[in-house]
């Protein structure tokens, strides 16, 4: 059962973690939530990506975001840096979702063949 | 998409949103008894004035050059037509916006309700600065969701924390769920 008791230690958890990790996260997770986005699946995309941040504890913020202008790539998932670097994901479904973290946010490597780059050129697996 | 009732609230809470409101107050009513679920959505937007009111659940003048809202009313017209129930907006410039709609439970065209953990942490996620108040009543109970009750004991800690978000939509469906419990048994 939930209760509003349960806050009071998410928040020591959540400050514990801010203490540890020294000035926020390193990656920022983006989802386009605008109409494009949602008709294409977006919707599912970000809850798999919430979720799997809060029981996997990855080092990301997720966070939602207007039309990216790419409709025809939607559901488009972009993942920010901390350098600023940015890589854009997409025609991204829940699995492939939990597979960037995974891979991008866990692992620091990039998941190719899901990026904007791969699926223009034909080589994408999409 | 619009699958459920919760999505075609979810629109009018990004209607809301997209007004400028700090504070939107989503009350629902659940009845078996009466055959009735009648939804309210009320927000300190900035407001419609009357022209645009009535343009506001057409959608054959909507236009995004002459007004920033979407299809979410249209559609909400439409569905409480076809479900048996009630459609009205209320609104004034400067002081906010309420949509009122109802359907027949038990009618056959009428949608699930959906997920309301789902909707409400989907809203809050794409800003955690405005203040929601869910009132969820059935029959036999009644369910009361307030952001701001949720803000004062995290104490600063942002709602956008992952964790809390999964919380706030397990919370709220767990709720839902013990409102609906007929305790008269």
């Amino acid at each position: 059962m939930k209760s509003l008791e349960d806050l009071k230690k998410m928040r020591e958890a959540a400050l514990k973690k801010v203490e540890m990790r020294e000035g926020g996260k390193d990656y920022r997770v983006v989802v386009g939530m605008a109409t494009c986005g949602i008709a294409a699946g977006a919707r599912p995309v970000l809850n798999r990506l919430v979720e799997e941040t809060a029981t996997k504890d990855y080092n990301c913020v997720v966070t939602q975001t207007g039309c990216i202008g790419m409709c025809v790539y939607e559901p488009i998932v972009e993942v920010f840096g901390k350098d600023g670097e940015h890589t854009t994901y997409v025609h991204v479904d829940p699995e492939k979702a939990a597979r960037i973290l995974k891979e991008h946010i866990g692992e620091g490597k990039v998941v190719e063949e899901y990026t904007v780059e791969a699926a223009r050129e034909g080589r994408g697996n999409i | 998409m619009m699958e459920d009732l919760a999505m075609h609230i979810l629109e009018i809470l990004m209607n809301s949103i997209k007004a400028g409101a700090k504070l939107i107050t989503l009350k629902i009513r659940d009845s078996f008894n009466d055959d009735v679920i009648a939804f309210s959505i009320e927000d300190d937007g900035k407001g419609m004035d009357e022209e645009m009111v009535k343009k506001a659940a057409d959608p054959f003048t909507t236009s995004r050059t002459t007004r920033r809202i979407g299809m979410g009313l249209a559609f909400m017209k439409g569905l409480a037509e076809t479900c048996g129930g009630s459609f009205a907006i209320d609104s004034t410039v400067g002081k906010g916006t309420l949509v009122q709609a109802s359907v027949q439970k038990l009618n056959i065209d009428t949608p699930d309700l959906g997920n309301l953990g789902e909707m409400m942490m989907e809203s809050i996620q794409s800003d955690e600065n405005i203040d929601y108040v869910l009132e969820y009543e059935t029959d036999y109970g009644q369910f009361v969701f307030d952001t701001r009750v949720i803000k004062e004991e995290l104490a600063g800690v942002s709602l956008l924390e992952p964790e809390i978000l999964i919380w706030i939509k397990e919370y709220i469906n767990q709720g839902i769920e013990q409102a609906k419990e007929d305790t008269r048994q």
